[in-house]
């Protein structure tokens, strides 16, 4: 069963200049283990579409499926539980709390859902980034490259199934960058899901499959 | 890692507005606190004058009342009850009463515990003409006090013993009498026992003998023509109205009249005095009643507009801190948390500021409230520095207040769609 299945989807916003259509009629699947990127340029509504499959922008027209469930039909507060269980997200600018530590900002996701090995796994995960002395440090002590690891280990905190990135490399140099790319894709081959949308070539080659995302329509 | 510790980190990142909140709320309660302090001093030092006051009447009363009774016991009997059918012109022009009354009726008086008057003497009187000396005098028939309410009280006139005289002043000099001398007086044998002091009245040609003689002698055998009686200072003006009012219900057919009017000049004095005295005294606690007034009044503009002005400055910080936290509200609703959560994170800051407020407020409210001088000069009035009923209710009172204050902002928060920030981003 994929674990990611968008059908049909589109979502039109209202600009100065009239109705701006920021992605028609989209259908995408993304099963267990796969890698999924999706190049376009700035402004093809690569990040509407991230957002639509996240569950926080419901599309005008369309499904959007995670685990076989649509999140648009829960309640706003049943959507935000589901999305702290079954989504990570990783976005350009981190978006890491800027007086939390290393430690705290992994575990944010943890006051949505509450696990009693939050911290242990919190460690865990931080171990695994290189973060481990970096722990009390708040993100304004932390290198770019340290702050977009941070805010992988808090995405995977909640163990989801699928990973959202959204130009998770846009300002990473080649070496940060390789290891952010290389962990999302370690976790769709160790059965997650990885939607990831960039305009950065070298981060599509990591993944399984390569779309292109054109005036909000996707092409193969 | 909890929604507390959040806040007190941001609280911590975001000390200057932390600060402002606090001192926001400080403000305020200090202005309450500081307010209620000072009108407690008013009320205490209102208590002190007034107490001061009541003192200082009372003693300037007392002193009055133990003047008046030593005056009144100087000048002896002020008081004559007389038959009800004595003709009082007949009385001032005889200078003896004509009219007679059972003797009984003394012993009666005393019986009935008669509050008004004091020290009850049964007499007779009359203006008689001494044949062996062939003298006009004034005769006194007495016999001991008739006691109200103990033995032990010191009579005004001690009783004259049978056989025995007492001699006015001039009597004694112009017969040349003194103590101890043996005299005829209607036939009967009579020893001086006393002479007493010139008086300048008609109480020096007077004789006193004991009552019973008197009686024989003038063949009034259990009849008297006078009472006499000291009043017993009442603190009205009206004393003889209300002595005869409280005689005539035991001695119906008996009539009263006062005499000595230095005294009773004085009783009126006195009496004017205290209605004087306790008219400064209310007159005080009306002009502290309206300082309290305009005091209160003040405070009931000051203290709410101040609190108003708080609550308008803390909703301003709360939607300052929203705003800039608008990254920071996103993501967390992108990774789970519910709007109540958000909610919470925001109205809980509030709840540490008000919190930490009250503190600051109370302590403050409370140093400014005893450094306050009541009255400029007068000594200090010293406030319990913990009010603890006060500072539970501070402590629930302003966090209330930056809750509300914040409610507006917090719900924004609350209501923020993460996808308008993430796009924006």
């Amino acid at each position: 069963m994929p674990l990611l299945e968008l059908h049909d989807v589109s979502k039109t916003f209202a600009g100065p200049q009239g109705e701006v259509r920021a992605v028609a009629n989209v259908t995408l699947s993304v099963a267990s283990g796969e890698f999924v990127a999706i190049r376009g340029p700035s402004g093809c509504g690569k990040t509407t579409l991230l957002l639509a499959a996240g569950s926080l922008l419901a599309p005008d027209n369309g499904e959007v499926r995670i685990t076989g469930e649509n999140p648009y039909q829960l309640s706003p507060e049943q959507r935000a539980r589901f999305r702290a269980e079954r989504i990570g997200f990783v976005f350009q600018q981190f978006h890491l709390v800027p007086y939390l530590s290393v430690l705290d900002n992994i575990l944010v996701p943890s006051l949505a859902v509450a696990r009693n090995d939050a911290r242990q796994r919190a460690e865990e995960l931080a171990a695994r980034f290189g973060l481990t002395d970096r722990l009390h440090h708040v993100p304004s002590q932390l290198s770019t490259g340290e702050r977009q690891r941070t805010a992988l280990a808090r995405a995977l905190l909640n163990e989801p199934k699928l990973l959202l990135a959204d130009e998770p490399t846009g300002n990473l140099d080649d070496e940060n960058g390789q290891v952010v790319l290389r962990s999302l894709a370690e976790f769709a081959k160790n059965g997650g899901a990885v939607l990831l949308v960039t305009h950065d070539p070298a981060a599509a080659a990591v993944a399984t499959r390569t779309l292109r995302l054109r005036n909000g329509k996707l092409e193969e | 890692m909890s929604l507390t510790r959040l806040i007190f980190h941001e609280l911590w990142y975001r000390r200057l507005n932390f600060l402002l909140g606090v001192v926001s709320v400080g403000v305020s309660v200090a202005c309450l606190v500081a307010a209620l302090a000072i009108l407690d001093k008013h009320d205490r030092r209102t208590e002190q004058i007034i107490a001061a006051k009541e003192a200082e009447v009372r003693a300037k009363m007392d002193a009055m009342k133990d003047d008046y009774r030593k005056l009144m016991l100087k000048m002896g009997f002020n008081v004559l009850i007389l038959p009800k059918d004595q003709n009082l012109s007949d009385l001032y022009a005889d200078d003896y009463a004509s009219k007679y009354m059972p003797e009984e009726y003394a012993a009666r008086l005393a019986k009935s515990r008669v509050a008004t008057i004091n020290h009850i003497l049964p007499s007779l009187q009359q203006k008689v003409k001494w044949p062996e000396r062939e003298r006009t005098v004034l005769l006194m028939g007495v016999r001991g006090e008739v006691y109200i309410q103990s033995k032990t009280q010191k009579p005004l006139l001690e009783p004259v013993e049978p056989g025995t005289m007492i001699l006015g002043y001039e009597l004694a000099h112009s017969l040349k009498l003194n103590p101890g001398d043996k005299t005829r007086f209607m036939g009967r044998e009579f020893t001086v026992a006393k002479v007493n002091p010139e008086r300048g009245n008609k109480d020096d040609i007077t004789i006193w003998i004991n009552l019973a003689e008197a009686q024989e002698l003038l063949d009034k055998k259990g009849l008297i023509n006078g009472i006499l009686a000291l009043d017993c200072t009442c603190d009205t003006v009206d004393r003889l109205g209300i002595i005869r009012k409280e005689i005539a219900k035991i001695l119906p057919d008996t009539q009263i009249i006062e005499f000595a009017s230095q005294a009773l000049a004085r009783a009126e004095a006195r009496a004017r005095a205290a209605v004087e005295a306790e008219e400064s005294i209310r007159r005080e606690k009306e002009g502290r009643a309206k300082l309290r007034a305009e005091r209160e009044a003040l405070a009931a503009v000051l203290v709410p507009v101040v609190v108003l002005g708080s609550a308008v400055w803390i909703g301003f910080l709360a939607l300052a801190n929203v705003r800039d936290r608008r990254a920071e509200i996103g993501i967390l609703r992108a990774l789970g948390l519910r709007s109540r959560q958000i909610l919470s994170i925001f109205l809980g800051k509030a709840v540490v500021i008000g919190l930490a407020g009250a503190t600051f407020g109370y302590l403050a409210g409370r140093l400014i409230g005893a450094a306050w001088r009541e009255t400029p000069g007068a000594p200090p009035i010293e406030i319990a520095f913990l009010d603890l009923q006060l500072l539970v209710m501070m402590l629930v009172a302003a966090p209330l207040l930056a809750a509300l204050a914040s409610w507006l902002p917090a719900m924004m928060a609350a209501q923020q769609d993460p996808a308008d920030v993430l796009r924006e981003e």
